[in-house]
């Protein structure tokens, strides 16, 4: 089958997709009303999911269960090699490192992001104008992940240490500025993964500072009251009641932000792609499928990053079930 | 309540609308293949369309041609396929992807392949091979790679005996960027052998200038440029014969050639009075982009650039690229004057399909006929075909890569790296050339590559 390459067959052929889609949906929905009798409110409910279901089945479990099948066998997924991709990447050096590196990203990046937008909520709360000092923390969120890092690839942009040339970087003219030498800030590990972490902080830090600060308010007024007549201090009113308070919320922050950082991809493609030792577990699984022609070690990568992932999702919906349940 | 509901029914449907109305939008807006087939007569008016009665009546079939070569070199691609187009009526479909190493392999393990891919890479090739959706080549495009084009041409796509399409473009890549004016100035010679070019650069160094600038920045291929240098240096020191050895791990990537071969590159590379003029220090190569790392050549703080022909396209259009101009290219010398080894990259034609349209395009494509019009049609590009005329090349640098590409003495190897396994030539290989040049010792970076070479 080949595709049409003229913008009026795509549209028309994407028409009628849409209405093909439509057609079997209302089919569908159409044929539910006909169940008739004692079971029928449950037969009417599973016709209404079967579509749900079939494109779970078709798009999610069926490539997962292809995916974990697949990091059983060698790079051209011709033989199988049992455990050996797992081996793989939990003794080669450059794998090893890949690890390394994910374990910072995941260490550092949910606790710092939320530490900040935690203080920032915090200090910003019924200040003079606090939708604007808010707005300013918010609004890398509105920045894609590709987008913030060619910006901060800028900041550390290098430029040589002589006579008439200009340094384009940020952070090389700071350094300049106060008598230092320019530095190749991407170049040395482990420094760079950590100015890599920088720039997801940078962008999560207002997802954080905007739900905390939601909580915060949220706190009912009558207990900082009884709080403050008791004569508690702003550390122990920090400490003891908008913490205990909020924590759900903190927990929620830290778990999304968490999830995101394991699967965290554009940033290091973008500013790096994974060279000077920077590469995480979700670029490598990229490299090594499809730039390094190893089936098997990719599809482990990407079953190591879900089964990373898997508790830490259960754990935050846990925490939003129990939230919405206060 | 009525009227509640009826309002919330309306939101609803414009909510709808909206949703509709956005997703047409950004499917008119995305997608944008604009046909380009109104200009570009010139090439068809000298066209005899007798030569194309052979491939029959083909009038209202179509061939679709996917491809790595986006803007703004695909117009030449297309200009070129005019004349076939014209006198056969068959309807090419180009399709250009930045992505395209990747999706190819997609495409064809999903069995939704092109009817036609040029790829870069004999490696590459030997992959789609692999996944048994690739056609072997018609007897006529054998023959006529057979005529055009030099033995080893058509080794590099032939897999276990069965060869796969006609190499399409030329690049050359045994070449040292330089500056004529600058050379005249100083009295520099164009270096005959490995020892002059040694010499030239103490002599450059003595007249207080770091000779040599580099860059191998180039997002998740970062690295490549070394494995040039390397190449060069593996053909140059030990002959053709031992580096197809190497290539096809005949011998080990750690033995004494490869570590002799590297350290000779470190000789240059990594030495800071040869090194990185205009840009920095050795670490410096690591985070100059390939495309800026010949550039100080024109501003005069850097004298050689080791690359290859297609960097010309890099210098600003009022540059002037030639022999008496501001930048110019030399061979890379080889040992001695005797050997001309010259290291070099190029595409193929492999087909997906068998259909008549598929197989007379192909064979279009191994004809001297479509190699001069394209080589009309273009700037910065060659073709190993030997029966391009060196007059259809515009420019001076084209020119002095075909000459070399068809002098007898010359031995032509493809890019070692390109032809290795992905795992090493597209991985392991650019990698720890990268880790080697901001400070890795050779040993240890060969052993890697070594060990990343996959177990056959």
């Amino acid at each position: 089958m080949s595709t049409p390459d003229t913008n009026v067959g795509k549209i028309v052929l994407m028409v009628a997709a849409i209405l093909l889609f439509a057609a079997v949906v209302g089919a569908i929905l159409f044929a539910a009303t006909f169940f008739r009798g004692r079971r029928a409110d449950r037969l009417t409910a599973y016709a209404y999911l079967a579509p749900t279901l079939i494109m779970l089945l078709v798009g999610l479990v069926y490539p997962g269960v292809r995916t974990i099948y697949e990091s059983f066998f060698n790079a051209a997924g011709n033989a199988f090699i049992g455990l050996d991709n797992y081996k793989t990447i939990f003794t080669d050096g450059d794998q090893l490192t890949v690890l390394r590196n994910t374990v910072f990203w995941v260490v550092v990046t949910p606790f710092v992001a939320t530490g900040v937008g935690l203080l920032y909520a915090i200090l910003v709360d019924k200040a003079r104008l606090e939708s604007f000092a808010k707005a300013l923390i918010f609004l890398p969120m509105a920045i894609s992940f590709v987008g913030a890092s060619i910006i901060w690839k800028f900041v550390y942009e290098y430029r040589p240490d002589q006579a008439n040339v200009k340094q384009i970087g940020l952070l090389n003219q700071v350094l300049v500025w106060l008598g230092g030498t320019p530095q190749q800030w991407l170049v040395t590990s482990p420094l760079n993964t950590f100015l890599l972490i920088v720039v997801m902080i940078w962008i999560q830090a207002g997802f954080a500072m905007t739900v905390l600060s939601a909580a915060i308010k949220a706190i009912p007024e009558d207990i900082i009251e009884a709080a403050r007549l008791d004569g508690v201090g702003p550390w122990g009113m920090f400490r003891f009641v908008t913490l205990p308070a909020i924590r759900p919320a903190v927990v929620v922050v830290l778990t999304t932000i968490g999830i995101g950082t394991l699967k965290v991809f554009d940033i290091v493609r973008t500013m790096t792609g994974g060279q000077f030792d920077t590469s995480v577990i979700a670029n490598e699984f990229y490299s090594q499928s499809f730039r390094s022609d190893n089936q098997g070690l990719g599809s482990a990568l990407a079953v190591l990053l879900f089964l990373l992932v898997i508790p830490i999702v259960v754990y935050n919906i846990r925490q939003i079930r129990r939230s919405e349940a206060l | 309540m009525f009227g509640h509901s009826r309002s919330q029914r309306l939101r609803g449907a414009l909510a709808g609308t909206l949703g509709v109305g956005l997703v047409f939008g950004i499917a008119a807006c995305g997608g944008g293949s604009d046909d380009s087939n109104d200009d570009s007569k010139t090439a068809t008016q000298s066209i005899d369309c007798a030569q194309f009665s052979s491939y029959g009546d083909l009038k209202g079939k179509t061939v679709s041609v996917y491809t790595g070569i986006v803007t703004p070199e695909d117009k030449a691609y297309k200009d070129s396929y005019k004349p076939f187009e014209d006198c056969t009526g068959v309807k090419i479909n180009y399709e250009g992807d930045k992505s395209f190493e990747t999706q190819i392999l997609v495409r064809a393990k999903a069995g939704n392949p092109p009817d036609l891919a040029i790829v870069p890479q004999p490696g590459l090739l030997k992959q789609l091979v692999a996944t048994g959706k690739a056609v072997e080549a018609p007897a006529e495009v054998a023959a006529n790679v057979d005529k055009f084009w030099g033995k080893d041409w058509k080794g590099y796509a032939t897999v276990n005996g069965k060869f796969y399409g006609a190499p399409s473009g030329a690049s050359v890549k045994s070449l040292v960027w330089y500056s004529p004016a600058e050379f005249k100035e100083k009295g520099y010679q164009v270096p005959t052998t490995l020892d002059q070019l040694k010499e030239l650069t103490d002599k450059m160094v003595a007249d207080g200038k770091k000779p040599w600038c580099a860059g191998i920045s180039s997002g998740e291929a970062t690295g490549w440029p070394i494995t040039d240098w390397m190449e060069d240096f593996m053909l140059r020191l030990y002959g053709p014969e031992t580096y197809d050895k190497w290539v096809n791990h005949e011998i080990p990537f750690n033995g004494p050639e490869s570590t002799a071969a590297l350290d000779a590159v470190g000789g240059y590379l990594k030495n800071d009075k040869y090194v990185n003029g205009g840009l920095g220090d050795v670490k410096s190569i690591a985070t100059t982009t390939f495309q800026d790392a010949g550039l100080p050549i024109t501003e005069g703080t850097c004298s050689l650039h080791h690359q290859a022909s297609f960097y010309a396209a890099n210098f600003d259009p009022s540059t002037k690229v030639a022999e008496d101009g501001d930048v110019f290219a030399f061979y890379m010398p080889g040992k001695d004057t005797s050997s001309k080894p010259v290291l070099g990259g190029g595409e193929f034609n492999v087909a997906f399909a068998d259909r008549p349209e598929v197989k007379a395009f192909q064979t279009y494509l191994s004809t001297d006929t479509w190699a001069n019009i394209k080589a009309k049609a273009s700037q910065g590009w060659v073709s190993a075909n030997k029966g391009i005329d060196p007059n259809n090349l515009s420019n001076p640098i084209d020119r002095l890569a075909a000459t070399i590409l068809k002098d007898p003495n010359t031995v032509f190897r493809f890019d070692g790296s390109d032809q290795m396994p992905a795992a090493v030539g597209s991985n392991a290989f650019w990698k720890q050339a990268t880790s080697w040049v901001t400070g890795q010792d050779t040993k240890t970076t060969v052993d890697n590559i070594e060990k990343a070479w996959p177990a056959k």
